[in-house]
């Protein structure tokens, strides 16, 4: 995958100018926010279970050295197998080392961000092993050569007359004149579609939502079912996670779900929730007769004990992108690499390095909706903050933003000096803007105002309307 | 040369150097082994009645549907009801669970009973769960010899026996019935939770039931 992410905004201009696109992102807008209010509201220990679980996470990363260690004890007991990956090629190289040994040629998919981060799709597909997505999303993002725009609805920028033209173009053993103007029956011809690949797959690849400690259980949230018939049609079962996904024991899973699927779909609990423990058991009718683990870093231990080690906690649920002014404008390809929104624009620096991923802690209005609805408590504006000046320190911001920062430094740390020139520029602006009340065109700004209108200054400062209530105060109290 | 573990698990230690080894590791020892509760909502906490009559009802609203019967014994006829009501095939896939092969399935005599694992041919698979929640109306079935996990996912209409005795208030009351059963730190291989029918909100974000797991969700509750 060919990262953009330093062309954000000449992708975000893109983006806005994309009519499939803009009428895609509408669906957003209008789904996430309300369910999850709703089922939020309907739990009055909402809030306190999120303390729970960020509590839960922090303790978990203060010790995921040992907690790693005993699940990894865990998994091996009950007769899986865990093997250990630092970066994305040696978790794509023990993919295929197991292919080959099994001679697997084709593998099932559940929905995984994972396996989008380690680019595992065009691995295998260059490696002679077929993967199939069996997510509907991902199916048909797979089918259209593309990537998630976002973590839990990948295919949240398509649009259903687009499905329609992809199913036509690919399915082409089915009638010419089929019926496929409804969602429903786009459905069930990928459902009867993928049927029969579950059974032909020789291996079902899943992410994980949770690894726990305890039982050496990993743990999948799902709503199709995709991902439970990728793990036990198949004859192997392979799961990768990355090294934060542990969690200590099963309560501890189960105060985390309830916060999970309430701030992604605005469910409950989402219709499947599984916990695979180790490969089939002596006389069970079903199941994969080998179940291995692969544990990625990939960055992840490089967080640890940084600004950005509370990051790891991140579950994701989606619910910052899905209340995100930024994302709801230009989507998720324009981020342009696999995370988007606020969790993108601090994961990927972190990932990817300062030098590609700096630009996306400024697709930010620090409007703070993201920290508000994070479930898992993360400060997403302070670490986006973080960045910022890690990319000013590195010099890596245009020439133009970094002098117009230090010139706002130079008054900003001269208060007077401040206060003279605002107070002359202010009430100029004011007067200018008066008859429109606000400017559809300023010098320097025309990058600001081509999208939208800046309001016009009151003719007095802020600091000087400040100055006026604190002394109103004063003189109401004596 | 170093492993890829050691060198994992160096990284992480490395980054949390300073703090006491051996309390973190009583941290880590205490945690594992007590397995403290959090938060448990007050929702599901409620008497008998009340508990089965929520679980039943947050079913619902999670678009499964429900009948009660006295006793164990009613089961087939609830089975037979089911399918005729919707006008399938008078067979159902079980597994060789005691609880549901000890009902008296010659009673209805029309009914097949197709014994063992589901090889996606058949319309109704009948499992018997190991306990419900009923803060969320979940269903908690467990595999094993006698249940295949295939029955929770292949057929289109997933028919589920829970014995009202066996509903409780919340998640981790029922994976405190898990440790006691399997043992502490012990689970089997599958641990299904399973809450309503099979669904998929990724074409324009309308919910369709019925994407690749059971179309429909029945529960037979017993007691």
């Amino acid at each position: 995958m060919q990262i953009t992410s330093p062309d954000f905004k000449q992708n975000a201009r893109h983006a806005l100018d994309d009519v499939q696109l803009q009428k895609a992102l509408g669906n957003v807008r209008a789904g996430f926010i309300d369910k999850r209010l709703k089922a939020v509201g309907a739990l009055p220990e909402f809030d306190a279970l999120r303390d729970s679980a960020r509590d839960i996470k922090n303790h978990t990363l203060e010790h995921l050295d040992l907690y790693l260690e005993a699940y990894e004890q865990k998994v091996t007991a009950a007769g899986g197998h865990v093997h250990w990956a630092e970066t994305a090629a040696d978790a794509r190289s023990i993919v295929l080392d197991l292919c080959r040994t099994r001679g697997a040629r084709t593998v099932t998919k559940g929905k995984s961000m994972i396996t989008e981060e380690i680019e595992l799709n065009d691995f295998l597909d260059a490696s002679g092993v077929v993967p199939v997505e069996t997510d509907l999303g991902e199916y048909i993002i797979q089918l259209r050569g593309e990537h998630p725009s976002h973590i839990i609805a990948p295919a949240v920028h398509v649009n259903q007359d687009q499905v329609e033209a992809d199913f036509r173009r690919v399915h082409t053993h089915l009638p010419v004149d089929r019926d496929l103007t409804e969602p429903e029956t786009l459905l069930d011809e990928a459902r009867k579609v993928l049927r029969a690949k579950y059974f032909e797959a020789d291996i079902g690849i899943t992410g994980a939502n949770f690894l726990v400690a305890e039982t050496g259980s990993s743990i999948i949230v799902t709503n199709e079912g995709n991902g439970d018939l990728t793990q036990i049609l198949p004859r192997i079962h392979v799961v990768i996670a990355s090294i934060e996904k542990i969690v200590p024991t099963l309560n501890d899973a189960a105060q985390i779900l309830r916060v999970l699927a309430r701030s992604a779909t605005g469910q409950d609990m989402s219709v499947y929730t599984t916990l695979s423990t180790g490969p089939r058991r002596p006389g069970d009718p079903d199941g994969p007769d080998e179940y291995h683990v692969i544990l990625l870093d990939n960055g992840r231990s490089a967080m640890l004990g940084t600004e950005f080690q509370e990051m790891l906690r991140c579950i994701r649920c989606g619910a910052c992108m899905n209340h995100c002014p930024v994302y709801h404008s230009v989507g998720g390809h324009a981020y342009g690499w696999v995370y988007p929104g606020p969790m993108g624009a601090v994961l990927t620096p972190a990932l990817i390095g300062v030098e590609k991923g700096g630009h996306l802690p400024n697709a930010s209005t620090f409007c703070g909706r993201c920290e508000s609805v994070c479930p898992m408590r993360i400060p997403l504006p302070k670490m986006m903050r973080h960045w910022r000046e890690k990319e000013f320190e590195r010099g890596l911001n245009p020439a133009t933003q970094r002098y117009g920062l230090k010139a706002w430094a130079f008054f900003a740390r001269r208060p007077r000096l401040y206060a003279l020139a605002t107070s002359i520029a202010i009430p100029v602006l004011g007067a200018f803007g008066k008859a429109k009340g606000r400017f559809s065109w300023l010098p320097f700004a025309g990058g600001w105002t081509k999208h939208r209108e800046l309001p016009a200054p009151e003719t007095r400062t802020f600091r000087q309307q400040w100055s006026q209530r604190e002394a109103l105060k004063q003189g109401g109290r004596a | 040369m170093t492993t890829p573990r050691a060198a994992i698990l160096g990284k992480i230690r490395g980054a949390l150097s300073g703090a006491d080894d051996a309390a973190r590791r009583a941290a880590v020892e205490a945690r594992l082994s007590k397995a403290p509760k959090g938060v448990i909502p007050a929702r599901g906490q409620l008497d008998d009645v009340s508990r089965i009559d929520l679980f039943c009802a947050m079913a619902e609203k999670v678009t499964c549907t429900v009948a009660r019967v006295r006793s164990h014994d009613h089961v087939p006829k609830a089975v037979s009801d089911y399918l005729r009501a919707r006008n399938l095939p008078h067979a159902v896939r079980v597994g060789d669970d005691k609880r549901l092969k000890s009902l008296p399935w010659d009673q209805i005599k029309t009914l097949e009973i197709r014994r063992g694992p589901s090889d996606g041919r058949d319309e109704a698979g009948l499992s018997h769960a190991l306990a419900g929640v009923a803060e969320t109306g979940t269903l908690v079935l467990a595999s094993g010899k006698d249940n295949p996990t295939t029955i929770n996912f292949l057929p289109e209409h997933h028919i589920v026996v829970v014995d009202a005795k066996d509903i409780a208030g919340d998640l981790e009351t029922v994976m405190g019935k898990v440790r006691r059963k399997f043992g502490k730190g012990e689970m089997p291989r599958t641990l299904n939770l399973i809450t309503g029918p099979s669904r998929s909100g990724d074409i324009e974000q309308k919910i369709i039931l019925g994407a690749h797991g059971p179309r429909a969700v029945h529960l037979v509750v017993v007691g």
